[in-house]
């Protein structure tokens, strides 16, 4: 059989792994002065590359696909790489979400000015936490170069993920993108010691929940004696299959569930967000989640779509757990960063929601609520890392009172993220919200949307805490201040506030974008 | 010998994996077993390769050994990080963040 690659609808990935291996050249040979804007430089124009490709192939204008489809349909749509990766519609609005998602996060990485040390990684983590090799180090400017092929490998396996047609394709991509980013969680400059918890966490439990998708990945093919998706469903509408695909779907469920961050495999969310360093937890809050999301619904969509009646009970408990744990316990956080990650978990249950619908506006509707919640979870990790002391970031909830008073400004793009958080209308939650109560309506799971409302009133009060204890109590006498930024995390802050407001004022032309990007392909 | 009796096998090891990552304390432990997992996984890979007559389980479980030998690298940079600054490599010492 003669395997032919298709490098235009691959690109997207081709240009992100290159630009990494490059990456790694340029941190042998470059001198030490050069490497960070090179390395940068790098990234971006990768990112901006890669993403021109995806525009390119989603609006490609191919006359045989159009006859098939009634002249309705633009863009690629093929099976590549011998039918490993499929190339579609929901899979390139994907892949274009975490492309912008990461090139807003990659100038929150690159920001220098916030912490008078350097950027927000330890200047060289090998070294041990108060040791008189780190003072060294920090004081002689270093800066961890390395990051920067970690976080390229990284965007690569998250571009992979989504679009992976197979379960050993996906199983590589999962750990293409979690390797990186378990290093790079455990390289904070401050408090080094919450970093490297975080990171021996975040992998131990990583490691564990990849293999039962690996686990589960073997029983599927024991039963359908296939690991490729387009066959995995075929095989399995020929019924009288053995008790292997059963328990083969919930491993793989539990693989996918932990890397979205749902109950009841949330428990490294909050520890994982609150240790790592802020541009890392922004980048992962968004980016890895909307990948995650992606691989989610294509398993889920084209090689269990024939058994949903039978993986939709265990969805059901899982968002409904998802909702309420989550709001519950985020009442109940002091911690900024750890509210935030519990809030993050109570999101995943929402868009578990048209994930459940398994219909074509649930599949639209959850790319919508992604493209809204990435923007918004990295804009309000962004603002985060800007409230600060002498000892860093200042995130216990009472260190933020009266910040409306000091920084008007910030304050108030920090409530407008919390009120998109929340649902309220004119911003880009209520849209994606609404999206994905109708959907979820729509495929017969009014009850789970009961919840999902009552969740989300009890979300309501503890984002609107936050609101009230910035602008409506006095501020500490030598309470945390908010940083000026370079322009690098101005621009992030700003771009994330725009398309939180844009989605929820005019969401139209992305609504149409995400519903004209149709089904996944088999 | 009947195939089917090594997705058992595989099963068995899959789980003492599983119980060696709940229970055990120290953190080479709870990665061997997660090793012991990936390799259980490749087990079933290779016995319903056996079973069903086709290739694809065989090719799973080299790119498996693959990554399980970069997760190797990562993870032990990771515990031996943890154990430089701690002196010591138990997992329920690492305890500063909980609820």
């Amino acid at each position: 059989m003669r395997v032919s690659v298709e490098y235009q609808a691959l690109a997207p990935i081709i240009i992100l792994l290159a630009a990494g291996v490059l990456s790694v050249l340029v941190e042998a040979f470059i001198n030490r002065t050069l490497r960070r804007p090179i390395q940068l430089m790098l990234v971006l124009a990768s990112i901006v590359l890669a993403f021109a490709y995806v525009v390119i192939n989603a609006t490609a204008d191919l006359t045989g696909d159009i006859v098939a489809n009634g002249g309705q349909v633009k863009g690629l749509r093929q099976l590549a790489a011998g039918g490993a990766i499929a190339i579609d519609g929901p899979g390139m609005v994907i892949q274009g979400i975490i492309l912008l998602v990461s090139l807003v996060a990659t100038l929150l990485l690159a920001e220098r000015q916030i912490d008078p040390q350097g950027d927000a990684f330890a200047a060289r983590a090998s070294t041990l936490p108060g040791s008189e090799d780190e003072r060294q180090f920090t004081s002689q400017g270093w800066l961890q170069t390395e990051i920067w092929p970690l976080y390229l490998f990284c965007v690569g396996g998250l571009l992979l993920f989504p679009v992976a047609n197979d379960f050993l394709t996906m199983f590589v991509a999962l750990e293409v993108f979690s390797l990186p980013l378990y290093l790079i969680a455990s390289m904070a400059r401050r408090r080094r010691l919450l970093s490297q918890e975080a990171a021996l966490k975040y992998f131990i439990l990583g490691a564990f929940s990849s293999a039962f998708f690996l686990f589960g990945a073997a029983l599927i093919y024991a039963a359908t004696s296939s690991v490729n998706f387009s066959t995995v469903a075929v095989a399995m509408e020929n019924a009288s299959l053995d008790g292997l695909i059963i328990p083969g779907i919930g491993m793989i469920a539990v693989g996918l569930l932990f890397k979205v961050g749902a109950v009841p495999f949330h428990q490294w969310v909050p520890d994982v967000y609150q240790g790592s360093p802020t541009p890392l937890t922004a980048f992962m809050s968004a980016a890895t989640k909307v990948a995650a999301f992606g691989a989610l619904l294509r398993v889920f969509y084209v090689a269990f779509g024939g058994m949903r009646w039978d993986w939709r009970p265990m969805m059901w408990v899982v968002a409904v757990l998802s909702m309420v744990i989550g709001s519950l316990l985020a009442v109940t956080q002091t911690d900024m960063k750890r509210m935030l990650a519990f809030s993050s978990v109570a999101h995943t249950g929402f868009i578990l929601l048209g994930v459940i619908s398994t219909s074509a506006a649930g599949l639209s509707s959850t790319l919508f609520y992604l493209l809204a919640y990435g923007f918004t979870s990295v804009g309000v990790f962004a603002i985060v890392g800007l409230v600060r002391d002498a000892s860093g970031e200042a995130t216990h909830l009472s260190q933020w009172a009266g910040l409306g008073k000091k920084s008007p400004l910030m304050a108030s793009i920090f409530a407008l993220f919390l009120l998109a958080l929340a649902g309220i209308p004119l911003t880009s939650g209520f849209t994606g919200k609404f999206a994905v109560f109708t959907a979820a309506v729509d495929g017969g799971a009014t009850p789970l949307v009961i919840v999902a409302v009552v969740a989300s009133a009890v979300a309501a009060f503890f984002y609107a805490r936050v609101i009230v204890l910035m602008f409506f109590t006095e501020p500490p006498v030598d309470g945390p201040s908010v940083v000026v930024p370079s322009a690098f995390t101005t621009i992030a802050i700003g771009t994330s506030a725009a398309f939180t407001l844009l989605l929820g004022l005019a969401p139209q032309p992305v609504l149409e974008l995400v519903i004209n990007a149709g089904l996944f392909i088999r | 010998m009947n195939p089917n009796n090594y997705l058992i096998l595989a099963a068995i090891l899959f789980t003492i994996g599983v119980y060696g990552v709940l229970v055990r304390r120290n953190a080479i432990i709870v990665f061997m077993s997660v090793e012991l997992m990936l390799n259980a996984a490749n087990l079933a890979f290779v016995a319903a390769a056996r079973n069903t007559g086709t290739l694809d389980g065989l090719i799973v479980a080299f790119f498996v050994m693959v990554v399980a030998a970069a997760e190797v690298v990562v993870g032990l940079a990771i515990i031996v990080t943890i154990f430089r600054t701690r002196r010591s490599a138990s997992i329920d010492e690492a305890s500063l963040m909980k609820y």
